[in-house]
């Protein structure tokens, strides 16, 4: 934002916005990493610390959701700022749905602890999560500097994470039909993959609302899809 | 005047713009004495459709409104150059006749002014200057026609023949625009007709400016931008005497081209 409003407390509000979106985007990122790092470490502690997180962060949802709506109220925005305003109602709501994915997978590190399941099965997942946080951790610096051409190359890396999504799909049937007995973690592994994918997900959402928000029209192109485990089969050998 | 400054349009393209819009400005200059007060506006105003004019202050919007029907004639020192047209027509053409002109083009002001007579007298004085009307029937239907057009008859049918002074600011500022609409104009400009006004007044003469649309061509000069965002399809942005950006409504107040006009209607210091 170069220029100011001659309205000082307008300003103050929008920067409220954008701070409250930080501190979400920090919290998030937070519970998504501790929650990996409780399922592979078997760390039901840590876990329950994740669940109880996502209350705050529903909150700060709730928070931002009000306040955008006394701004729009108050202040009738137009143009530049009318799109901050709604980018900040989509992130906020895409960064509590982040929350979300790692509460369940926080929730999860329970059944799969009980399960006694190898540990070596979770480092796949374990290595996702690390590129999908990587790509939260980058739309967040994204946000705090608006640029479009960046928003726009994170929006094109998503097609990584997917890839992988998929070979860890392969990976887990692969186990569940070597023996019965890992099928109630490995589905568990399952779902908790298909979480950090989603994350990813989330994670290009916000990168398309920052490109909206700095340029007023949506980036181009489609978005890149390599997510093929919908359609993959495993035959028995 | 017809002095067409240097411009890059083929005479023929110009003759298919002045056919397709209703009125088309071509490098309008204005001065004021020494004092230039408007830089070469090239605008087209579309037929059936509210234009809007903002910017700040001194930016022109008002004097370039004022083109549009010759209302700087009144003003000694203030001269116009360049062309402005009424359907292919140069207005500023010696042989245009300044009264009828000001009929096909019709104004309403800031402030509401009513003659001082009756409101029936307010509607029927421009049709009878104009003489479009001859037997007590002709005009009394013109002036039930223009009241309810300007969506004042129910509330004044019972008392035609009260003074016009005597409505509320809203009823007399619709009763102004009942007065321009009774010489079946055929563009209305508007200088800031509602700044007066409080905001049911407001709304009220702005849902008319939406009805009068599918009938006539709208000009309004607004210092509110969501008046502007409100009632206009095509908004023009003036700044220190230029036209800084014309466009679709929408356009303007979601993503404008211009930073000067995003900063105008944000309430941004540039």
């Amino acid at each position: 934002m170069a220029s100011t409003h001659i309205y000082t407390a307008f300003d103050e509000e929008l920067k409220y916005l954008a701070r409250r979106i930080s501190e979400m985007g920090g919290l998030a990122e937070q519970m998504v990493s501790e929650a990996v790092q409780a399922l592979v470490n078997s760390d039901t502690a840590l876990a329950q610390k994740v669940v109880s997180d996502d209350v705050v962060l529903d909150a700060a949802e709730r928070e931002v959701g009000d306040k955008a709506i006394i701004i729009i109220a108050r202040r009738q925005p137009v143009a530049a700022d009318l799109r901050e305003i709604i980018g900040s109602i989509r992130i906020a709501s895409d960064l509590e749905r982040v929350g979300d994915l790692g509460k369940n997978t926080a929730k999860r590190v329970i059944a799969v602890q009980e399960s006694g399941v190898p540990r070596k099965l979770a480092r796949g997942i374990e290595h996702l999560s690390e590129l999908a946080l990587m790509q939260l951790k980058e739309v967040l610096d994204v946000y705090a500097n608006r640029s479009a051409d960046k928003a726009q190359s994170i929006r094109d890396r998503d097609e990584e994470i997917d890839a992988m999504y998929t070979s860890i799909f392969r990976e887990l049937l692969t186990y569940m039909m070597e023996d019965p007995r890992n099928i109630t973690p490995c589905t568990h592994l399952l779902f908790c993959a298909k979480n950090i994918e989603r994350i990813g997900d989330h994670a290009t959402n916000i990168a398309e609302t920052i490109y909206y928000m700095a340029t007023g029209s949506q980036p181009e192109g489609e978005r890149p899809k390599d997510d093929t485990a919908n359609t993959v089969v495993v035959t028995k050998a | 005047m017809n002095m067409i400054a240097e411009t890059k349009l083929e005479p023929k393209q110009v003759q298919t713009m002045q056919n397709s819009f209703k009125m088309l400005g071509r490098n309008v200059t204005v001065h004021y004495g020494a004092k230039q007060a408007l830089f070469d506006v090239n605008l087209a105003i579309r037929q059936n459709t509210v234009t809007a004019l903002i910017g700040p202050s001194g930016c022109g919007k008002s004097t370039f409104l004022r083109c549009l029907n010759r209302m700087n004639d009144t003003i000694d020192n203030c001269r116009v150059g360049g062309e402005i047209t009424l359907e292919g027509q140069d207005i500023y053409d010696p042989s245009i006749d300044v009264v009828e002109l000001r009929a096909r083009v019709g104004m309403v002001f800031q402030k509401p002014n009513p003659f001082p007579k009756s409101i029936y007298e307010n509607v029927a004085y421009g049709p009878r200057i104009h003489g479009l009307a001859r037997s007590k029937v002709d005009f009394d239907q013109i002036v039930e026609t223009s009241l309810i057009k300007a969506g004042l008859w129910n509330e004044v049918k019972d008392r035609l023949h009260e003074a016009g002074t005597g409505l509320s600011g809203g009823q007399q500022q619709r009763l102004c625009i009942a007065r321009a609409v009774a010489v079946s104009p055929e563009v209305i400009l508007m200088d800031e007709p509602c700044s007066a006004l409080d905001p049911i007044a407001t709304a009220k003469v702005e849902e008319l400016i939406h009805e009068l649309r599918s009938n006539y061509t709208i000009v309004i000069v607004t210092h509110s931008m969501q008046q502007a965002a409100r009632v206009s399809q095509r908004t023009a942005m003036f700044h220190l005497g230029q036209l800084v950006e014309e466009n679709d409504t929408d356009k303007i107040f979601t993503n404008p081209d211009e930073s000067r006009t995003q900063d105008y209607i944000m309430g941004r210091f540039g």
